[in-house]
């Protein structure tokens, strides 16, 4: 069987890992960077992925689309409130929401699709093979439509996804496998913009989920905000400038509050700089830790209520948990630590690098699928009640929330008019009474045959499978036929519509991956150009004439190369310019080490 | 079988449901539990197949846990579609029929009171006739109780009178509750009277009398409780 890679598609950062005898291993990609954010941004020579988008988020924000995650399964009602804070344009059609990009609209599935090939292009480079096949993560609170756009994106992408599985409960596995914990752990996930608080027994190799709950709004992205907010109010103050009018800055502004956030882990203060449109100079900011800390407080805080009722669910309390496991990104916050720990009562496990254990758990359910690891088995929940809408608006749930998959119900149906030939039936998700406050997932139409009321016995057959993904079937029971049933998604694209995507993205395929290539080398030459003349500029004096003379020559070769459309002929003016400049590096590293010890002490520099 | 003078026990049954299926794949008879002696394929678990059966456990109310839950694993190892995925389509739908099968048989027998109802429907038929009229013995009280609770719904919260009306239905609340531990007990005790039964496994016309007298007691108190527990979920809801 050929190879299956571990996925983590996540909000902000994806990864892709694969199982190397027995040990799970993040692939990396050009500067030992296993993260490709989860960018994608359209210039004016095609379409770009993770870290050369991420560039475009200020200077081309309207056509640079991230945490598109968010939007996987969803409506555009669903995202009404919050629409004005992405740059880029919204849409929707058939129900699904579609991002403009240039000419083009696309929809969340092939946005992601984008980021899974350029996952599955690193995956293929390394390992040396062509990689069709993936697990792939999803937060565990995601609901039917959101994992069926995610297995949908997959397919885009050319990969045929074996299975979808929840992001806490791969942590899992990443760490059962090489920390070999048993007894009861909890599994608090906070991402990008999810957060998911799984319970597990883990015994003699089997990963049984007791309960999940979370919250697919809320993630580091929404502290990022926070923080921006504020430096908006402060900067309308300070300087009058209402910055939402300039989509470029409000960019800067987002990542500048991010690293803050970031450094804010480590320091008890940090001092935010933006330059600022109009010739308005800059925006400096001090934020504290504690500053930080009261601002994301509530956000917080928010993440206790779905740990509450998960241990409740699980017929749990703080105490019965041996373990607190913690994932994503936003756990490296001292207050989520402390809040944790408070909750639980016990310090959290930290010891695998939080941003990289989904996908590492990713990569051993593959290594389950393929056969290598027999002796580990993942049991999971679906994460929401299934029913159908009933008479008067009520939802009859058929499988309760944190049932075990897969798992399945039947109903059976009948008619209540003579010759009544069909039966409407809508499928709901969610944990309320009514109807019309659940997740509508899809409406089917059953085919009954013309025969007096009550006649009629069609038993439908509501199967979760184990990627908690629904399946419908209907048998007729008085001739037990089965019968095919057309589902139409409320929030998700039609099979047509995902073969139309797949063959697009076939077709421009071989384009793509030449174009992206050329891309590639000439943005890291614009790069390489730059620096050098950087570094000419700051210490030229340092070195010969003749070694200027041999910089600028190679300058030149590289500029007229990247005009070209050789990615190799790129690629080698620019070793050429590297080593020219050689010497002229060795020089400023030796300056800039002298001039650092001047003025010191022996005793200070020993 | 019957020529012992036995009541069909549960591991008699499941020697004759499966004596008679053959593999899907081979048309070989299967004797084994759930994959073919010949060709090792797995074989779908037949819709007749009773719960307890399914896990190997005779027809009784008390289950250790334990036991329960390693067998659970077990036969998750054998059916998860985890294992299946290299395998034929054929054998792919059976996994998956089989895991989510035993998906719902485990989590019905898990919980005591669901797997007394279960029991209670392979052995008396319909069971969950969820009661519309208070138990005779709760009568007068809980007629009471709803009066005090449309009462409570109908005052000013801040009113000194609501809080004695809240009060009371605290009281009331506590009755009810440790009505409901009673009921508890009782179920446990007739599980044993149940198990103890099965294990004589005798088929006298007594024995026949006692079994129907404790199906239905089982059946009256099942009824009873969920009646109970709605009504104390309703106060509960009320009074927060």
């Amino acid at each position: 069987m050929s190879r299956i890679v571990g996925i983590d598609l996540g909000t902000t950062n994806s990864l892709v890992a694969y199982m190397d005898q027995g040990t799970p291993r993040v692939i990396a990609g050009r500067h030992e960077r296993a993260m490709v954010p989860s960018v994608v941004a359209l210039t004016d020579n095609g379409l770009i992925v993770g870290d050369p988008a991420k560039e475009h988020l200020t200077r081309n924000p309207e056509r640079t689309v991230y945490s598109v995650k968010r939007f996987m399964g969803k409506g555009l009602a669903d995202v009404q409130h919050e629409l004005a804070y992405f740059p880029y344009t919204l849409t929707e059609k058939g129900g699904v929401i579609r991002i403009k990009l240039g000419e083009k609209t696309y929809s969340p599935p092939q946005i992601s699709a984008m980021i899974l090939k350029e996952l599955k292009l690193r995956a293929e480079a390394f390992l040396g093979e062509s990689i069709t096949k993936a697990v792939i993560t999803v937060p565990a609170y995601f609901n039917d439509s959101q994992r069926q756009a995610t297995k949908d994106a997959g397919m885009i992408a050319g990969l045929e996804v074996l299975r979808i599985i929840n992001e806490p409960t791969a942590a899992s596995l990443a760490y059962g496998l090489q920390q070999r914990t048993q007894g009861t752990i909890a599994v608090y996930d906070l991402g990008g913009g999810t957060f998911d608080i799984s319970i597990l027994k883990l015994k003699n190799g089997i990963f049984e989920v007791l309960a999940t709950n979370g919250d697919t709004h809320l993630g580091g992205d929404d502290f990022d905000q926070l923080i921006a907010d504020i430096f908006l109010a402060d900067i309308r103050q300070q300087h009058g400038l209402d910055l939402t009018a300039y989509p470029d800055h409000m960019q800067g502004i987002r990542l500048e509050a991010e690293r803050a956030k970031v450094r804010l882990s480590e320091a008890l203060a940090t001092t935010a700089t933006l330059d600022l449109p109009e010739g308005k100079g800059r925006f400096i900011r001090e934020l504290t830790r504690e500053q930080l800390e009261s601002l994301c407080h509530a956000l917080v805080e928010r993440t206790l209520g779905p740990c509450r009722l998960a241990l409740k669910d699980a017929g749990l309390t703080p105490s019965d948990i041996d373990e607190v496991v913690l994932v994503g990104g936003s756990t490296r916050m001292p207050l989520v630590r402390q809040r944790v720990q408070a909750l639980f009562g016990k310090q959290p496990h930290c010891e695998l690098n939080p941003d990289e254990v989904v996908a590492l758990g990713a990569a051993v359910q593959a290594d389950i699928l393929s056969g290598g690891t027999t002796d580990m088995l993942l049991l999971d929940v679906t994460p929401l009640s299934l029913g159908i809408e009933t008479m008067g608006g009520v939802m009859s749930s058929l499988i309760r929330r944190n049932t075990t998959i897969p798992a399945s119900a039947k109903e059976m149906f009948t008619t209540y008019v003579d010759g009544q030939t069909g039966v409407d039936i809508h499928i709901l998700q969610g944990e309320r009474e009514l109807a019309k406050d659940n997740r509508s997932l899809a409406r089917f139409r059953l085919k009954v045959p013309p025969l007096p009321a009550g006649v009629p016995r069609i038993e439908v057959t509501f199967l979760i499978d184990a990627n908690g993904i629904l399946n419908v079937k209907a048998t007729d029971m008085r001739t037990g036929q089965s019968q095919s049933i057309d589902v139409k998604p409320s929030y998700g694209l039609s099979d047509q519509e995902v073969e139309r995507m797949i063959e697009d993205s076939f077709k421009f395929a071989s384009d793509d991956v030449s174009a992206r290539k050329l891309i590639e080398a000439r943005l890291d030459a614009s790069a390489l150009i730059v620096t050098t003349e950087k570094s000419l500029a700051d210490g030229g004096h340092l070195i010969s004439a003749e070694g200027i003379a041999a910089v600028r020559t190679a300058l030149t070769a590289l500029a007229s190369a990247k005009d070209g459309t050789e990615p190799p002929a790129i690629r080698a003016r620019m070793a050429d310019l590297e080593q020219a400049a050689k010497g002229l590096t060795v020089a400023m590293l030796d300056d800039s080490l002298k001039r650092s010890l001047q003025g010191k002490k022996v005793s200070e520099i020993t | 079988m019957d020529g012992h003078g036995h009541i069909h026990s549960a591991s008699d049954r499941r020697e004759l449901q499966m004596a008679r299926s053959m593999c899907w794949h081979c048309q070989s008879e299967v004797s084994g539990e759930y994959f073919c002696d010949r060709c090792v394929k797995v074989q779908p678990v037949s819709k007749e197949l009773d719960y307890f059966t399914c896990f190997g456990f005779p027809r009784r109310l008390s289950i250790d846990p334990q036991q329960l839950e390693a067998k659970f694993y077990e036969l998750s190892r054998a059916f998860h579609p985890d294992f299946y995925q290299n395998k034929s389509d054929a054998e792919q739908t059976i996994s998956l029929g089989n895991s989510a099968m035993l998906n719902t048989a485990y989590r019905t027998l898990r919980d005591p009171i669901q797997r007394a109802e279960y029991l209670l429907d392979l052995e008396a038929g319909a069971v969950k006739d969820i009661r519309t009229t208070p138990p005779a013995d709760l009568f007068e009280e809980i007629l009471e109780l709803q009066e005090t609770l449309d009462e409570f719904r109908a005052s000013d919260r801040t009113s000194s009178e609501a809080a004695a009306l809240r009060t009371r239905l605290q009281s009331e609340r506590a009755t009810l509750e440790q009505r409901q531990r009673d009921m508890g007990t009782q179920i446990q005790q007739l599980f044993g009277q149940w198990d103890a039964l099965q294990d004589r496994g005798e088929a006298t016309e007594q024995a026949c009398a006692e079994r129907s007298r404790i199906l239905k007691a089982m059946r009256d108190i099942l009824s009873n409780r969920t009646y109970v527990k709605n009504i104390v979920n309703d106060l509960v809801a009320t009074i927060a």
